[in-house]
């Protein structure tokens, strides 16, 4: 059974949403990033979601983009960013999920980065540019042990949201917006509609919903549509201009903690 | 002629054996698939084929001459040079053949809004004709770099109508406006058609870009056998993306007789960093939603390239290039700035034309390549576009040696 999804279910049957936070692998710095993670986790957040800089990440917005160029600046790559999740993973029991694009990954090589991966503590991958079309021919069964998260769009059809519930594991990503990772001032209709739809459609994973998600207020209107919420951008550009301390950081995490729990 | 050989790419996983695919984020996979289910239907549809064919006749020039280069040929003393003169479409490169048949698709798709990328300004300043043409709006995105030098044609852009953004991420080339391109096409995925400009990104993109500029090829195959009653030893194309190469390639991939030669830019040299030679050196990746070769490091990440050409300027390659390196069908080489700015110089003095620095990289070739063949021997080069636009780099570099 799938840790992410135990740990879903649990804060779940408490009656509460889980909320993932993502970081940046060595953002804002490489040697704070532990006491950063270790911070957030204690601030409430349920779920990592370490992001490894992609210079030519296509499915970001600017604050992720350029929270990317800031850590490719400090050399931050896929070996450092599991040394990283290492040193992490000694001081907490929570899922920890990695996001990247493919392309460094597959020069990792995919079996090694499968090892490697689970003996340094991660639970979980999300790669956006591989989609069903090409999820066989990448993970050629080779990701045994670790869950493959898969994301589902605005623009899937149905039939494509349960194919992709039947392939995903840990939890189905709902991207929640037409568009790419960025804090949205509103949200057209159709946002609503798509969670509610998406939603019913999903029988096998724990769903949770990201994408534009920065405040409390986004969280009560999304709860009653999914299992958890995940909080990227926001988080971003809070640390983008805060002390040493992470002070309005962990005030922001601690906020969409408590709307989790409404 | 000999028999010809077997092949049939992409299958219909988009697949050029181990290369291309679709490897885009989830939002963009129903609108490619929409595109390929249009165009599968469309290029089998009599109105459509006389819609494109009329445009490409009264519209855009074709079929463009394939001239006899009598002085080019003396001055080497080896095969006949004939070059496909594609720097006479309407607006000066192959790259409207490939534009023209995807506002089509555009239309019969009913949207409204078109976005490209452009490198060189070539493909910026076709999608700006064919949208001004059937009269829908149209945004290009282009690196600050690339607006610097190709002026002239961000100025021909907006005549036309369309909106330039300027790019100011990564390299601020033709890598980074594709990247700016494809994330506005997931946000306006409803109502825009991405027209991509060369052989490159996620299926069914390579297929219908090729399909679209194969006609080239097609058409040069047809007068080389009308004037010399065989087929040709030797085609020359440039390659960034690829889209030239392929249209003049594809008709002759199953002739094995005939030797297709890829020339990618060099830049200061293929042993400095400062090069595009992405199939020359490059390894397989994935980028830009694409399985190919690339320009990379140990840890994934797309290196910088350079090329005195902007059209060139790209640290990947179209995925049927891949497949073709592999298969050694076609052999592909690599040519630098200078050497390219040479090969301006000659064309213009022996032949009358000035052709674009991309183009110039096929004609430096001719240095290499024309030594070494026979008299009764047949070279085409593909003249994949006009100069004009490269001007004031010519100025720049060559200004007291003119």
């Amino acid at each position: 059974m799938s840790k992410i999804k135990t740990h879903l279910e649990s804060l779940n049957n408490k009656g509460e949403k889980a909320l993932t936070i993502f970081l940046t692998a060595g953002y804002p710095n490489i040697n704070s990033f532990t006491e950063l993670a270790v911070k957030v986790i204690e601030a409430g957040a349920d779920i990592l979601e370490i992001g490894l800089p992609f210079a030519d990440s296509l499915a970001d917005g600017p604050v992720i983009q350029s929270s990317y160029t800031e850590a490719l600046k400090q050399n931050v790559n896929l070996k450092l960013t599991l040394k990283l999740i290492s040193e992490i993973r000694e001081k907490t029991n929570i899922p920890i999920v990695l996001m990247s694009a493919s392309n460094p990954i597959l020069n990792y090589g995919i079996s090694k980065f499968r090892d490697d991966a689970i003996e340094l503590g991660v639970n979980g991958v999300i790669i956006p540019d591989i989609p069903l079309e090409e999820y066989d021919n990448f993970f050629q069964n080779s990701f045994d042990g670790l869950d493959t998260i898969i994301l589902t769009t605005p623009t899937s059809s149905e039939e494509r949201i349960k194919s992709i519930d039947k392939r995903s594991s840990g939890f189905l990503y709902c991207v929640s917006v037409v568009g790419t990772t960025g804090i949205r001032n509103k949200f057209d209709d159709y946002v609503l509609e798509n969670l509610e739809r998406t939603y019913k459609l999903v029988e096998n994973n724990k769903m949770q919903i990201g994408f534009g998600i920065s405040s409390g207020d986004d969280v009560k209107r999304f709860s009653p549509f999914c299992d958890g919420v995940i909080v990227g951008s926001a988080i971003i550009k809070s640390l983008s201009n805060d002390d040493s301390n992470f002070t309005n950081t962990i005030k922001l995490v601690k906020e969409l903690k408590s709307a989790c729990k409404n | 002629m000999k028999e010809e050989i077997k092949y049939n790419f992409p299958t219909k996983e988009g697949k050029y054996g181990k290369y291309g695919g679709k490897f885009v984020p989830e939002t963009l996979i129903t609108a490619l698939n929409e595109l390929e289910e249009a165009y599968t239907k469309l290029r089998s549809d009599q109105t459509f084929i006389n819609e494109l064919d009329d445009l490409q006749s009264t519209y855009n020039g074709r079929p463009t001459p394939l001239t006899f280069s009598k002085r080019l040929t003396e001055h080497y003393g080896g095969a006949k040079i004939y070059l496909k003169r594609e720097d006479l479409c309407h607006t000066g490169a192959h790259k409207l053949n490939n534009a023209l048949g995807q506002i089509l698709i555009a239309k019969y798709l009913g949207k409204k809004r078109i976005i490209a990328e452009t490198g060189a300004g070539q493909h910026g300043v076709a999608t700006a004709t064919v949208c001004a043409k059937f009269g829908l709006e149209c945004l290009v995105y282009m690196g600050e770099e690339d607006i610097e030098r190709q002026k002239l044609n961000v100025f021909r852009m907006r005549l036309l109508g369309a909106k330039v953004i300027p790019v100011s991420s990564g390299s601020k080339t033709l890598k980074d406006a594709t990247n700016e391109a494809i994330r506005d096409w997931i946000a306006n995925v409803r109502d825009t058609h991405y027209i991509i400009g060369s052989v490159v990104g996620p299926h069914p993109y390579p297929m219908l870009v090729r399909d679209f500029q194969s006609i080239i090829g097609k058409e040069t195959k047809e007068q080389i056998i009308k004037v010399e009653q065989k087929l040709p030893n030797y085609v020359l194309a440039c390659v960034g993306g690829g889209s030239n190469a392929i249209g003049i390639f594809h008709e002759f991939i199953k002739n094995e007789e005939v030797n297709l030669i890829g020339i990618e830019a060099a830049g200061l040299g293929i042993d400095t960093n400062l090069h595009c030679a992405t199939l020359t050196l490059g390894s397989e990746g994935i980028f830009h939603g694409m399985k190919t070769y690339l320009l990379q490091n140990e840890d994934g990440q797309i290196l910088p390239v350079h090329s005195i050409s902007a059209g060139l300027d790209y640290p990947g390659v179209g995925p049927e290039h891949s497949l073709l390196k592999d298969l050694e069908r076609v052999n592909y080489q690599s040519i630098t700035d200078g050497e390219s700015l040479d090969a301006i110089m000659k064309v213009s003095k022996l032949e009358g034309i000035l052709v674009a620095l991309e183009t110039a990289h096929a004609f430096a070739y001719l240095e290499k390549l024309m030594p070494n063949t026979k008299k009764d021997e047949i070279v085409v080069v593909n003249v994949s576009g006009r100069g004009d636009k490269d001007l004031n780099t010519i100025i720049e570099k060559l200004g007291d040696k003119i």
